[in-house]
């Protein structure tokens, strides 16, 4: 494993350069090497979700993706997502509701949420449980979830209509 | 005539959803998990495991591993035994329960596959990982007993011929006459019920990172686990350290449900090395290694019959137990609790007087297993809520209506049962009326016969239950265990008027530290936001159990409110030496010093609080001011402190493919005193989602020879987000007396109810075809089996 790839990349909207083994996974990239530890390792096998991370704004399982393929992409973490401010909302609804235990996949369910929001912003709760179903939360039961994400998608859209009506 | 107070009234925050502070740190993805954290110097470690589940080590060769690039150190099980002593998992109040010798790493011969045989340390985790199949082992392949079956037959061979043969513990109860009982029952009904083996899942696998300094011989252990003094004290005992010299400090858990409360041989093994390297070392499980080496739980047998009169009240229960714990019985809590606990709490909800049981717990190579979250709860719950459906059945009843003619009654305490269990209060048919109100049982019961009509079939199916709870030192301390019974709170009053509260419960996710707040909000008279709450650290907090056994609201909230009470007093006395007035007809509110009668606000606390601490000076001569308290709290009225509840599920039945869509689930409960109703809550449904696991997807399977042949999420199935139903919760609040703030746990009466549940509605839904399922999880294929169809 001597030979190292050099791999140019932005995330969170920061320039990085880094040179990474090829079999670095994106997960372990983030963790070890800038010290992003918010998105989390969970089965490794693209199953829980726990490590979901969006790349050029897709979400995509941070497991199953190597680092060295991200020349020239763009990766959003949790922290990113967080001091940027565009989940703040999300982030508010999930304390509001304790939408979170362990918090262990909440980072990972925050992207994907987050996602759901962008592309499918009048989600029905059946569908947002079926968005979700690549996301394993083993302390909440996934109902306080679905309810944030369902209120902060009601609140979004006021919020749009009240500015439609202002402007 | 009175007018209206203009002061300040005193508040509560006890019954409020007040949303837990620490969550919002696990939101901006700023949690601190075990990995998360580095330190100086660190060394990684990667385990070389058995791929058989019984196997002599023949030949164990590291030299290749030892020359690979980044690899520090390698070792063997006789390598770490230097270090780390044995141990054997016994309580005295388990009579003859036996197990062998545990060895951190295994010296001679594995016991299951997955178990540690040797173990390297490298720089990277990559490296030890990459080193770890340069390691040459050599195994003579023994016959594996898988089969709890057969563990006891003389042919099958045992796992520790020191042991003399496979059986673990056995315990017999017979309350007399009840061969009588049954012989003259106007109906007996029968049948056996298999539970498959679970694991807890935690998303967070299993870390820990430990840091020996010998210039101090001080061990620091950053560790995922409920109990830091548990394992304070097994640290300092297996690594022949006095016990004050060892630190353990759990910071965030990801989960943990009883999965993180035992003693795991490579934890114990990473403690030894770093001891040995005097270096840090880490280690965090990969999922392969946690669905191998996490504790496994609840794989049982249960045959059971019940007699019931011609009135349809219950007589008798016979129960026969069989459980298989893997090759050791777990350190230091045991693996005879689980089956202890089925036995304990069959028939647990009901008003009868006659039980015979005979449990049994023997020995096999697969994974050990020990206490997960409900410990033999599901168990006993099912097999007796299994029995009532179908003696309801029988007799032409309906279940609601016989469960109410036998949960025992509300003015029928204090009650001991058959089993011998002592219950204090519980409300088994105030829940009842509840959950029957709150799901709409007639209309459901309309509704289901009408769709029957249509060739829809729905079913639906009840399950009391009884929780343990709040236990006290008969639990573990009696055996002999070194587990704290009790548990501490220290407050401290901050210069600002804050007050930092310093728990021996430890938070995993379920709201502790925010329950804590809660009651030392309530209890001072300052807002919630002004409590800062540590937990985790043996260096910092009171000594005590933990959180584990549904007792940090019930334990822990109780010695805060205690040290609430204390502190409050003392500002009081200093409030009342500044302001030169009897300190009796003063009360805090609010963070305001105020007149007890009228409310009128006399001071800040945070100016009182700022003369207790920079300018005592000012006070009189005699008087000092006490502005850290600690109170310890043991529960000792009961042995446990039962709670109960009901639960309701709602199914849809496709007798064509044998899946099960669950349709809605309902449960009432009585936790006593409700602190935060949200937290109380989430630990149902979350509970229930586990329960829901259990009953359709969950099951850990190995083949004849012990082969693990589920080890992944891709294999090993877990409720995800669209298969829950909507859960819908009710309360009935019976405070226990036995502490003044009357809470009982809830933590686990989710997942103790949950798979009875299912189970009697997908037999409900099975009636008409005369077919029924009693074995674990209800897959498609075992209920096309019950229909006849495969």
């Amino acid at each position: 494993m001597d030979h190292l790839i050099t791999v140019n990349l932005k995330v969170n909207g920061t320039d990085v350069t880094k040179s990474v083994e090829p079999r670095t996974h994106l997960v372990d990239f983030l963790r070890n090497e800038l010290s992003l530890t918010g998105s989390h390792a969970g089965c490794e096998h693209g199953v829980c979700g726990a490590c979901t991370v969006l790349v050029d704004g897709e979400i995509v399982r941070g497991c199953l993706t190597l680092a060295c393929q991200l020349e020239g992409a763009h990766v959003q973490t949790v922290e990113g997502l967080t001091e940027s401010g565009a989940i703040a909302d999300l982030q508010t609804a999930f304390h509001q509701r304790n939408s979170l235990q362990c918090g262990y996949c909440t980072p990972g369910m925050l992207v994907c949420a987050s996602a759901l929001m962008d592309e499918h912003p009048q989600a029905s709760r059946e569908e947002i449980r079926e968005y979700l179903s690549g996301n394993y939360c083993r302390c909440t039961g996934y109902e306080a979830i679905v309810d944030a994400i369902e209120s902060t998608m009601k609140n979004r859209a006021a919020g749009k209509a009240l500015a439609g009506e202002d402007a | 005539m009175n007018a209206p107070v203009p002061g300040l009234k005193p508040t509560t925050y006890i019954g409020q959803d007040t949303p837990r502070a620490n969550a919002r740190r696990l939101l901006a993805g700023r949690g601190q998990y075990v990995d998360d954290m580095h330190l100086p110097r660190e060394l990684h470690a990667a385990f070389v495991r058995s791929p058989h589940a019984h196997a002599r080590i023949t030949r164990l060769d590291l030299s290749k591993a030892r020359q690979a690039r980044g690899v520090f150190w390698c070792g063997t099980g006789h390598d770490v035994a230097a270090v780390v002593s044995p141990w054997v998992a016994t309580l005295t109040h388990f009579k003859g329960l036996k197990s062998a010798p545990q060895y951190a790493v295994a010296l001679d011969r594995a016991t299951w596959q997955g178990e540690a045989v040797a173990v390297v340390v490298a720089q990277t985790r990559a490296q030890a990982e990459d080193a770890v199949q340069l390691v040459e082992v050599e195994y003579e392949t023994l016959p594996a007993v898988t089969d709890m079956e057969t563990a006891l037959d003389a042919t099958t061979p045992v796992i520790h011929p020191d042991l003399g043969d496979n059986l673990a513990f056995t315990r017999s109860l017979d309350t007399g006459g009840v061969g009588d009982v049954f012989a003259g029952a106007h109906l007996v009904v029968e049948d056996t019920f298999r539970f498959g083996r679970h694991t807890g899942v935690c998303l967070e696998p299993r870390a820990i990172t430990a840091d020996y300094d010998a210039s101090e011989h001080q061990l620091t252990v950053y560790l995922a686990n409920q109990a830091p003094h548990m394992m304070r004290d097994i640290f300092a005992k297996h690594l022949d350290m006095p016990e004050s010299n060892v630190r353990v400090i759990a910071r965030d858990i990801g989960g943990s449900f009883g999965i993180k409360v035992h003693v795991y041989p490579d934890e114990m093994a990473i403690v030894g090395i770093a001891k040995l390297l005097k270096r840090p070392i880490r280690y965090s499980a990969d999922r392969l290694e946690s669905m191998s080496t996490d504790i496994h739980a609840r794989e049982h047998r249960v045959k059971a019959r019940m007699a019931v009169d011609k009135d349809g009240r219950i007589l008798a229960f016979d129960m026969e137990d069989l459980t298989g714990i893997g090759p050791y019985s777990v350190y230091p809590r045991t693996s005879a609790v689980e089956g202890n606990q089925v036995v304990n709490l069959t028939g647990g909800p009901y008003d009868f007087r006659h039980y015979i049981a005979s449990l049994k717990v023997v020995f096999q190579n697969k994974t050990p297993t020990c206490q997960y979250r409900a410990v033999g709860h599901p168990i006993a719950v099912a097999v007796t809520e299994g029995l009532v459906d179908l003696a309801a059945q029988k007799l032409g009843m309906d279940p609601a209506q016989f469960r109410r003619l036998n949960l025992i009654p509300d003015d029928k305490y204090p009650y001991t049962s058959a089993s011998g269990l002592k219950f204090e209060q519980l409300s088994h048919h105030a829940c009842l009326d509840k959950l029957l109100k709150l799901m709409d049982y007639p209309k459901l019961r309309a509704e289901q016969a009408a769709l029957r009509a249509k060739g829809i079939h729905r079913g639906i199916g009840l399950a009391a239950l009884i929780e343990v709870t709040n236990p006290s030192a008969l639990f573990y301390g009696v055996g002999g265990a070194r587990i704290s019974a009790q548990d501490g709170c220290t407050l401290r009053l901050e210069p600002t008027g804050w007050v930092t509260a310093i728990t021996g419960v430890t938070e995993q996710g379920q709201g502790t530290e925010g329950m804590i707040a809660q009651v030392v909000a309530s209890a001072v008279g300052i807002p919630v936001e002004h409590v800062r709450v540590i937990t985790g650290d043996t260096d910092v907090t009171p000594y005590g159990g933990g959180t584990w056994a549904s007792r940090a609201a019930g334990i822990g909230g109780e010695a805060a409110l205690q040290a609430s009470k204390e502190l409050k007093s003392n500002i009081l006395a200093l409030a009342g030496a500044i302001l030169k007035r009897d300190a009796a007809g003063l009360d805090l509110r609010q963070s305001q010093i105020v007149e007890r009668a009228t409310g009128e606000v006399l001071q800040p606390l945070s100016e009182t609080a700022r003369i207790g601490q920079y300018r005592p000076d000012t006070l009189p001569r005699e008087f000092q001011p006490q502005l850290s308290v600690t109170r310890q709290y043991g529960q000792r009225d009961w042995p446990f402190v039962f709670t109960n509840g009901i639960q309701a599920s709602y199914v849809e039945v496709d007798p064509d493919t044998g899946f099960t869509r669950l349709l809605k689930h309902w449960m009432v409960e009585d936790c006593g005193t409700i602190i935060n109703p949200m937290l109380v809550d989430e630990q149902l449904r979350g509970g229930i989602a586990q329960g829901i696991g259990a009953a359709m997807l969950e099951e850990i399977l190995y083949d004849a020879d012990g082969n693990l042949k589920n080890a992944t999420l891709a294999d090993y199935l877990v409720p995800m987000a669209a298969e829950m139903p909507d859960m819908v919760f009710g309360h009935v609040e019976t405070p226990t007396k036995s502490s003044e703030l009357g809470a009982k746990g809830a933590g686990e009466a989710g997942t103790a109810g949950a798979p009875a549940a299912v189970m009697n509605a997908i037999n409900d839904a099975l009636a008409p075809f005369n077919a029924r399922v009693t074995d674990q999880p209800f897959t498609p294929e075992r209920l096309l089996k019950a229909l006849g169809k495969v």
